[in-house]
């Protein structure tokens, strides 16, 4: 075990803790408060964006030290996941059939 | 809001949460061999999983214990990767608006990537109540924790890539951005916050492009549906 095992707990803890904070405070509080429009409206955009803003670097860049790529396993077959999420509408049917994509894709043209 | 039957509730909500538990399998696995690579125990890796719960953030304090780097460093990187999901907590408050702090307390420690953006157009749509929601957290978080152990007891012996089962999660956010397109603005606000997040991933460090891309594009979005008068689609 690398570290101590005290001090791996306390690390622990101290990650579990700024994890969660950032987590529980908005649940509490703006739960109760009554929101101006445009705070709804703002937070009802958030999700789009964060899926969008998580999904794009994961489809476009690669490296550690990361550069744009345009020739990525994960683009090519975001292609046809693209349009079984659309014409199905179907979460899991989308998992399957983007793994069964993504996987040929690996086996007949290794990148 | 009728009480529907516990079991009814369990169904439903593991229903919506098995694709998730597919696409964290080969995450917690991969997780707990580089966990086990590193030094850590896969129990310490285990309990990391159930006290944290957070997939990039973890990988990250793998790769700095292994690099011998200060605890201290490595909370404070957690803290910043893991800021965004104040954002989604929320986005969260307003669906879940006046429900007990106790229940919100506990949904707290659930609040993913994944789970949030499979609750959230559900509880928007309606019969979605928090109980459903609740057992989508539990039902990834068992799984998280389960795969990271199990990764590191012996996730060596898996092969790399089998199944195509490391792209789930990203099929997945495919699905969910689908389901999120519920009009033009949307779909322009899912435009700018894709191009921000690329750009400034290749100049911020950490998971600061996803806050930053996430925060300016809502607030354009915004701005566009308040030109734009009312109706949103």
């Amino acid at each position: 075990m690398m570290p101590l095992w005290p001090e791996y707990v306390f690390m622990i803890l101290g990650m579990g803790m700024v994890t969660y904070v950032p987590r529980w405070l908005p649940l509490i509080f703006l739960s109760r408060q009554q929101l101006p429009q445009w705070l709804v409206d703002w937070l009802d955009f958030i999700p789009v964006a964060i899926l969008s803003a998580l999904l794009a670097p994961l489809l476009l860049t690669s490296g550690a030290d990361p550069h744009l790529d345009f020739g990525r396993a994960e683009l090519l077959a975001a292609v046809p996941t693209f349009a079984v999420a659309f014409w199905t509408r179907s979460l899991g049917g989308t998992v399957l059939a983007g793994m069964l994509i993504f996987w040929l894709i690996r086996l007949y043209w290794p990148m | 809001m009728q009480g529907s039957p516990t079991s009814s509730v369990m169904r439903r909500g593991l229903a919506a949460a098995w694709p998730i538990c597919l696409g964290y399998l080969p995450i917690g696995m991969a997780l707990g061999v580089l966990g086990q690579k590193a030094g850590v125990h896969p129990l310490a890796i285990g309990f990391m999983s159930l006290i944290v719960f957070a997939g990039s953030a973890q990988f990250i304090a793998v790769s700095m214990i292994s690099t011998g780097m200060p605890p201290i460093t490595i909370v404070m990187t957690t803290f910043v990767v893991n800021l965004r999901h104040l954002l989604m907590s929320s986005a969260l408050a307003i669906p879940f608006r006046g429900k007990r702090r106790s229940l919100l307390t506990l949904f707290a420690y659930g609040v993913t990537d994944e789970s949030f953006a499979v609750n959230y157009p559900k509880l928007i749509e309606g019969n979605w109540q928090i109980e459903h929601a609740l057992v989508v957290n539990h039902a990834a978080n068992l799984t998280w924790i389960v795969s990271t152990i199990a990764g590191g007891y012996g996730g060596q012996y898996i092969p790399e890539g089998a199944f195509g089962i490391d792209y789930a999660l990203i099929a997945m956010f495919i699905c969910l951005l689908i389901f999120q397109l519920r009009g033009r603005i949307y779909f322009i606000t899912a435009i700018i916050a894709g191009a921000l997040a690329v750009g400034l991933s290749l100049l911020l460090p950490g998971n600061w492009h996803i806050i930053l891309a996430s925060v300016l594009a809502a607030s354009l979005g915004t701005i566009i549906k308040q030109r734009s008068g009312r109706p949103t689609t």
